[in-house]
This record gives C-alpha cells, structure tokens and sequence, in this order.
C-alpha cells in the first residue's frame, strides 16, 4: 500500500473517530467504551499478535487495573491521570510476577496458567469484599475534573475526549516499541525462536518484557473503564472478557496495531447494532459472521482488506 | 449535470445520516411518558428479564396505556445482566439521546448500583424492579423499588424456624453478595431468638457441585438447613438434597422463595414437595387481585407462570401510573419521586407501600409450603408476617 | 471421608469421558476445537428431549445422545472443519467459538435458557448402606459406565488394526501417510468417535453438571485442565488427571469448604508447573 494511502486512511481513522464529538454527540458513551476496549485489545496484540503469545486470562490485568484505580478513587484520591498510572503499575507488577509461571512449558500450558491466574484473581476479588465491594461492585468511586477543569459528565463527553487521547497516545507509544529494535526481537521470536535463542537472545527476558507491557497496556485500559464508568465490578476479571478480545483481535487480524483496534470497533458495533435489532440472537449471528470469516480468511479483517487494495489495479 | 446531482445526492445522503442524532421534535413528545427499561433478556439471568417484560406488558394490556394524560411508552433494551458498564450505558443513551422520562427495570444489584449516578445527575426517576440489596436505596434520592431486599425475606423463615421447634440449623448459601445478605440476616435473627447454627457454608458461584457441601451438612446432624442459591440452581440443590439421604435423615429444608421459583417448580418434581419458604409473592396467592393477574398473565404468555420477579415489574409500572395521576402528567423527576413516595394499594402480592422516607418496599412476606394440587406443584401460604420493612445489610 | 472420594472419582471419570475427545483431537489433528462442549450440549439435549417428551426409557436415550453427537460431529467436520486443518491456531479458535455461538443460540431458541431437570429411573435413584459409606446408585452407575469405556477405549487402540492406524498417525503423520494410512479418514472416524463421547458424557452429566446453553463454554475450561494437566498424546494421562482434579475438587470443597473454587485453580496451576508437558507425557522429540 503506498504511503500516501496509507497516511489518508490512519488520518481518516483518527480524524473520524473525533470528529464523533460533533456529528454523533448522543453516541458518546458507546464511543468511549469502544476506545477503552480497543486499547485492551491492543494491549493483547501485542503479546499475541508480536510475540506469538497466546493467552486466555489476559482480563486479569485489565480488572487488576480497574480495581487499583477504582480503590485509589474510592479511598479519596480521585486525579485522573495518577489514577491511569497507578493502574498500569499494579497490573505491570502482576504481570511481572506472573510472566516466569506463565512461560514454563509449552503453549498449552502457558494458556491454562493464564487461565488459572485469572480465575483465582476473579475468585479472590470476590471474597475481598471488604476490598473490592464483590459482587456487588466498588462504590464509591468519584473523580476529580481531568487537570482540574474538566469534569467527568453525564453526556459523556468528557469521558469521550479522555479515553479516544489515551488511546491515541498509547497508539502513537506501542507503534515506536514495535518497530524499535526490541520490536524487531518479538516479531523474530514469534517466527523462529530457536533461531533467536541461537542467535544470542535473551529470548526469556524479552517474553517476560512484552508481557509486562502488555500487561501495563491492559491495566490502563481497565483503569480507564474504573475513571469513566465510576464503577468497578467483577466482571472486569470475568473470563468473556478475555475471550472476547481474543476474537476482536482475530477478527481484525492479529500482529497490526490498526488489526487489534478495528476489529474492537467492528465487533462492538455489531454487539450494539444487533442486541438492539433482535436481543436474542446476537450470539447467533455474530458465530456464523466468525465462521465465515474463520474459514475465508487469514489475518482477519485487515488481512482481507490488504488482499482486496492489492487486487485493485494500480494507477 | 451529473457532477451536480452526484453532489446533491451525496449531500442528501449525509442529512439522512445525520438525522437520528437531531433532537426529535418537540410535539411529537408532549403527550408521552418514556419508560427506559433496561432488563438482562439474554444471558444467565434472562429468565428475569422475560418474566418482567411479561409483567410489564400485561399491566398494560390490563390498564390501558394512558395515565395521567400521557400515553405510556416502554423502551426495550438488553443489557445481558453481567456488565454493569453496559447497564450503565444504555442509560446514559436512553437519557440523554432517546430523552426517556423515567428508567425502570435493573435484574441484579450491581447493575442498580452503576446506573444510580446516571439517574441522579439527569434527574430521572428510576424504578427498580428485581435487584434487592438494601443499600440501593440510598445510593440515588431518584430510586424507588418495588421488587423485594433479601434481609426482608430472610429474616421471617428465621422466626419461623425458631418458633417451630428447631434448635439447630445449617447455613448454605451461595459465595457472593446477596448470599451474604440472606446468610446475615438469618443468623442474626435465629440467634437472637435462640437458636444455634453450628455450620455456614458458602457454595462456588460458578459451577457449583452441592454434593460434598451436603454431605458435611448430613455429617453436622443439624435439624434443618437454610439455603439460599440464585433463582435457577434451586431445583440442583433439592436433588442433591434427596439423592444425599438427607430427608430420610429427618433434616428440614427451608429458605427463602428463590429455591422455590414459581418459573420452574413445577419441573423441580417430587424433591420440592413439603419444602417451607419465605417469600413475598406466590403465584397460589389466595386474593382476587392474584387471580385476575395469573390468568391475564397466562393469556398473554400460555406457557409461563408468574413469579415473584414479574411482579416487581407488575407494581412497579402501577407506581409510574400512581406517581402521573397525582402530578397531573407532569414530568418533572422530582416532583415524579415526592408523588410516588408513600403510594399504598393491594397488589397481586398483597398490601404494599413504597416508604415516604426510605423509598423502600413494605410488604407482607408469607410462610409457604411447596404442595401438590391439581397435579401442578405450587408454593402454598399458610402463616403470614404483614408489612415487613427491609431491616438492613 | 470414602463417600467423597467415592463422589470425587464418579465426578472425574464423567469428567473424562466429556474431555477425551478433545484430547484426541488436540493430540492428533492438532486442532483447538473449543466448540467440543457443544457436542455434549448436543448430545444432553437430545437425552432430555427423548426423556421428557417422548418416554424414551433411561438408557436407549443416552445411546441415542451419543450416536446423535457422533453423527453431528461427522458431518461437521466433514463440512466445516475440513477447511481448517493446517491452519494457524487461532483461525481454529475463531472457528470453533463462532460454532459454539451458533450451537448455543438454536438451543436457547428450541428449548429456552433454562436448567434442564430430567427425572431418573427408579433403579438408578437412592442410595446403598454398606454400613461404613454410603454410595449413590447414580454414582456407582456412571463409575461403571465410565470404567466400562475407559477399558473399551485402551483395548481399542491396543487391540484392533484401527487403533494400532491411529496411534501411527499420532505418533508421526508423515511416514503414516508414507505407509499408506489413510490419515484424512482417520480423523473424520475419530472426530466422530470423540463427539459422540462427549454426547454421551453430556446425557449421563445432566443430572449431575446441569445442562443449559452455556454448557459448552462453561464446562471448556474443565475439559481444558484436563487435557493440559493430563498431556494431549495419551489416554491414560488424561484419565489420571481427570479422576485426580475430580477427586481434589470434591475433597477440597468437603475439608476446606471456605477455599471451595481455588482448590481446582490452584491444584491445575501447580500441577502445571511441575510437570509443564503433562502428567505423563515424555519430552517429545519432535
């Protein structure tokens, strides 16, 4: 695809996205949660779709960050900013921690420990109740404006701005790590790591530094459900959460950062569109539209949008 | 010529876009009330969602759609009952972009709790018409509830029991909040009036096996057992009961009407027969209102039988009528809210009154036995406590 | 307690008979099929149907289940599945989640969202005093049947010309092909033989597991620990980790009741570390 293309559709992407603000104003809500639920599957991009990593439990760190910022809120420091930090740091430490468990063995059971990890951090959230709030959610939760001057407020708009910034910046930061040299290193990891484990890297310590990042990345993300919503609840561990942004990702194709966040855009939407058209059957044609995708095409979405501009003739 | 009329249809094209977000106008609107109802139609919970829904549209069906000069309208939407951000959402979207008048519905505590900052800042009335933990209430001064808080029905089986001869009773309930709430205030009343509960248990949330659970409770060699599981694991729980040896033990089987849920009890079979609940509402109720409501909720939906969810639903779109009937069809939410506080009336149910004060539910809660009659199994009342207040988390 | 371990041993043997098939499929095609709960959804749907709507007796309904999940998986996977062999994993994960969408979304649309409850005969209901335990005639009933197909499955793969065909094409595609075998055929017989497995623990295990819509993704994990735990190449691995996290649940929500669900979690985690390739499984040298 030639530059020019390509630098018209990512400014289409972004220029679109904001300018909701004034053309959708009654959408704002929905929009925020699809920017928040993008960087997650970003964040999961690139453990999987950079690293080759697959995990099932990668809402752990999501909720791990949701529930820091949301206790910070609660406990009375309600600034928006440190609250993002502070989530990134809590869900990088789980990470860090987790990562050795997690890449004993082989793939199987990297996915289970993943699995398992998450599940006991769902149930020891439930059981913290005094913590946590269980199930009945964290309450409580009241932000400060965003630099002292913008509250949070019921249109959603601010809501809107902070989260498609976040999202954007975090872009801008995740696109400079994937084609930096330590980038470079995942991608050959993922192809070949017998080959890079010859070639003198350190190929543990760079899955183990991918999946803190991501781990970060997610953190963010539920810290900033935590800060818009004023809730945290126990669903930010659930497990549909981690298996839902493993098939936005597979939907929008994997190992591309764009891939990652249209295939969250497309998937919420269609959640939206259909759950209001015929409430019951959301499930069923969103398996057959993955059906069909799976058995059509490689690489998601993206991967059949680059197949079809490589068809066009050239000019 | 072709220039012109592509850009033309382009322009015309972006105005159709555009449309749905304009502002509907304003005449339109001036006769209609919007109700916002946000139910889990889908997911573990829709049994809910439907039941209400039901109930919703039989109240119509049964009193007509205008009240207080405003013809009632109820917008539908799913919010799956697991994801309070959605719950959250969609009221955000019904307030601000649907302009709804009143929200309505809300099947489980969390999904109360997210949304009650929404209906406090647009000023908007919301009827809560399933979730029952006590402090929903007081989250936002625009809450009403009309469906039922577990302390409320938990505690009148703890007298019961204490004033039936058992003298030593196990807990079993489910490992999350409401489980908690029913644990709680059970045990703080069958303590009080003597009695001694030598072993609480809690059940997994997800997947859970009864079986071992039961089995410790057959090894306590307790009177009686006290169980409270959501709506829908009640018939597991009966089955494991009996499959245990632990009625031929002599134990007693008791909790509150969530075991017994008149949406599946006729299919529980035999295991449910002679077990004793507390509980707001039975579909046996012996009343003239009750009687009229089942068959009118049975024309409507032949297959189903109302339960004490449909209900919530049922009275809680009376209190809309009530609160518009008083204010003249005026919309304003804080003058909606002061009109519906303090409204009484005989319900399906029994007598009930939405507090002054707490904006709470008070009403009666029977002692009821599950009983075969007419080959159908129903939850039959024979002692009654009369206007219970919720007494607290 | 022997009644536990009595319960925790009927609980994983049923437990393996749903997991197996995924097992072979996992070790053999090489395939993440997630949607192999769907079979057994399947599978209990019909023995509920048949049972409650057509008077079918106790047993000729459960063998109906599993020839009706066998017959579905065959046709499945000659239909869709075909397409995605050899493909990345993650296609294979999208495919079979969108199946198990589907799946679930005619069943709630047939028979409602609703547990399933089923009456069992009379001859399998109660309990027997030995004096010092007490078993569940259910109980007994799916350790035999269990028992009875473990022993089925072992002497099938030991014995017989197809078993000796599947354990080559496990062992090594390639040289079996080489030698004539017809792989392709072997997995569509196999993928029929784990689906109708899987129907057939789904019509024992609605008594016990419970059966609605969300079967499939609820009990995934379940078959999941016990594949990873018990190593994707083998019977009896799987079987021991089966019987093994069925006896640690139970006994761990008798003794320690107030842990309940982190008992399992933690015991597949642990285990997991210790033996990350499986319970038996020898480094492979592939």
């Amino acid at each position: 695809m030639s530059t020019p293309l390509r630098l018209a559709l990512q400014a289409l992407f972004w220029g679109g996205w904001a300018s909701a603000y004034v053309l959708l104003p009654e959408y704002l809500p929905l929009l925020a949660q699809i920017a928040v639920v993008a960087l997650f599957v970003l964040s999961l991009d690139l453990l999987v779709g950079y690293a080759g990593f697959v995990t099932l439990g990668h809402a752990a760190f999501f909720g791990v960050g949701a529930y820091a910022a949301g206790i910070l809120a609660q406990q009375g420091w309600g600034e928006p900013l440190s609250g993002l930090l502070f989530g990134a740091a809590v869900a990088a430490l789980v990470g860090l921690v987790t990562a050795p468990l997690v890449l004993r063995g082989g793939d199987l059971t990297g996915i289970m420990v993943t699995l398992g990890i998450a599940m006991m951090l769902y149930e020891a959230a439930n059981r913290m109740a005094w913590l946590t709030g269980g199930a009945d959610g964290l309450q409580g939760v009241e932000m400060w404006p965003i630099l002292g001057i913008w509250r949070f407020d019921l249109f959603g708009r601010t809501a809107f701005v902070y989260s498609l910034l976040v999202l954007f910046l975090l872009f801008l930061l995740a696109r400079l790590i994937v084609a930096s040299p330590f980038g470079l290193a995942l991608r050959g990891i993922k192809g070949n790591r017998r080959r890079m484990e010859a070639l003198g890297t350190p190929v543990k310590a760079r899955l183990i530094a991918v999946y803190t990042l991501s781990a970060a990345y997610a953190g963010v993300a539920g810290a900033l459900l935590a800060q818009t919503t004023q809730f945290v609840s126990l669903d930010v561990l659930d497990f549909h959460r981690s298996a839902d942004a493993l098939l936005m990702l597979v939907l929008g194709g994997m190992g591309a950062l764009y891939g990652a966040m249209i295939g969250a855009i497309l998937f919420m939407v269609a959640h939206h569109t259909l759950s209001e058209l015929t409430p019951q059957f959301w499930q069923f044609w969103i398996g057959i539209a993955l059906i069909a995708l799976a058995i059509a095409g490689k690489g998601g979405l993206l991967g059949l949008a680059r197949r079809a501009l490589a068809r066009l003739p050239r000019r | 010529m072709a220039r012109l009329s592509r850009r033309r249809l382009l322009g015309s094209a972006a105005a159709l876009a555009a449309a749905p977000a304009l502002p509907r106008p304003a005449i339109a609107q001036a006769q209609v009330c919007r109700i916002g109802l946000i139910l889990p139609m889908t997911g573990p919970f829709a049994s809910t969602g439907r039941q209400i829904d039901a109930a919703v549209r039989t109240w119509l069906r049964m009193n007509g759609e205008t009240h207080g000069g405003r013809r009632l309208e109820i917008l539908l939407r799913d919010d799956t009952g697991v994801a309070p951000d959605t719950t959250r959402r969609l009221a955000q979207e019904l307030v601000v972009r649907e302009r709804v008048n009143i929200l309505a519905g809300f099947g489980l505590t969390p999904l109360a709790l997210a949304t009650a900052p929404v209906a406090t800042e647009a000023r908007v009335p919301m009827i809560v018409m399933a979730a029952g933990t006590s402090i929903i209430v007081q989250r936002s001064p625009f809450i009403l509830r009309t469906s039922f808080t577990l302390p409320q029905q938990a505690m009148p089986i703890a007298e019961w029991a204490a004033a039936n001869g058992i003298r030593s009773c196990a807990t079993m309930v489910t490992d999350y909040a409401p489980g908690h709430d029913a644990e709680g205030a059970f045990k703080r009343r069958f303590l009080e009036r003597g009695g001694q509960i030598p072993l609480e248990l809690r059940t997994p949330l997800r997947n859970p096996d009864y079986a071992p659970f039961l089995q410790r409770v057959r090894d306590a060699r307790v009177q009686a057992l006290f169980v409270f599981v959501p709506s829908g694991e009640g018939a597991n729980v009966m089955k494991q009961f009996d499959e245990r040896g632990l009625r031929q033990d002599g134990i007693r089987l008791i909790g509150t009407g969530d075991l017994t849920d008149d949406d599946i009890l006729n299919d529980m079979g035999d295991p449910a027969i002679g077990v004793i609940t507390s509980h707001f509402y039975s579909a046996a109720h012996d009343s003239p209102e009750n009687r009229e409501y089942v068959a009118a909720f049975r024309q409507g939906y032949p297959n189903m039988r109302p339960n004490f969810m449909s209900v919530g639903g049922f009275d809680g779109m009376r209190l809309i009528a009530e609160g518009l009937r008083e204010t003249g069809g005026n919309l304003d939410g804080q003058r909606l809210v002061d009109a519906m506080r303090g409204k009484s009336w005989i319900s399906p149910r029994g007598p009930i009154t939405i507090d002054r004060e707490t904006r709470d539910i008070i009403q009666d809660v029977y002692i009821r036995r599950v009983e075969r009659r007419d080959g159908q199994l129903w939850n039959i009342e024979f002692d009654r406590i009369p206007q219970v207040r919720d007494p607290g988390a | 307690m022997l009644t536990v371990l009595i319960d925790g041993v009927a609980s994983g043997m049923l437990l393996f008979v749903l997991a197996c098939g995924l097992s072979v499929t996992l070790g053999l095609m090489n395939f993440v099929n997630l949607a192999h709960g769907a079979f057994g959804m399947a599978g209990g749907y019909l023995c509920v149907v048949l049972l409650n709507q057509h008077g079918v007796p106790f047993l000729p309904a459960v063998v109906a289940a599993a020839l009706f999940a066998a017959a579905l998986g065959f046709v499945l996977e000659r239909t869709l599945y075909a397409h995605l062999y050899g493909r990345d994993h993650l296609d294979q994960v999208l495919f079979s989640i969108g199946l198990v969408f589907v799946m679930s979304a005619v069943v709630d649309w047939l028979m409602g969202a609703r547990q399933q409850l089923i009456t069992l005969p009379a001859w399998l209901q109660g309990r027997w005093d030995f004096g010092f335990v007490t078993v569940g005639v259910y109980r007994a009933f799916l350790i035999a049947i269990c028992g009875a197909i473990v022993l089925a499955l072992h002497l099938g793969l030991v014995r017989t010309r197809f078993g000796a065909r599947l354990r080559a094409a496990v062992d090594d595609g390639v040289v079996a092909r080489g030698l004539g075998i017809p792989v392709n055929r072997i997995f569509g017989v196999t993928f029929a033989l784990g689906s109708g497995l899987a129907g057939l623990g789904g019509a024992l295990g609605v008594e016990v597991l419970g059966l609605d819509p969300t079967f499939p993704l609820k009990y995934m994990v379940y078959f999941l620990i016990v594949v990873a735990v018990g190593g994707a190449n083998t019977i009896v691995g799987p079987f021991l980790a089966a019987l093994l996290l069925g006896v640690v649940d139970v006994a761990g929500k008798y003794y320690v009741p107030q842990v309940g669900a982190f008992v399992i979690y933690t015991a597949m985690v642990v285990l997991l570390l210790l033996r990350p390739h499986g319970l038996l499984a020898k480094a492979s040298a592939r």
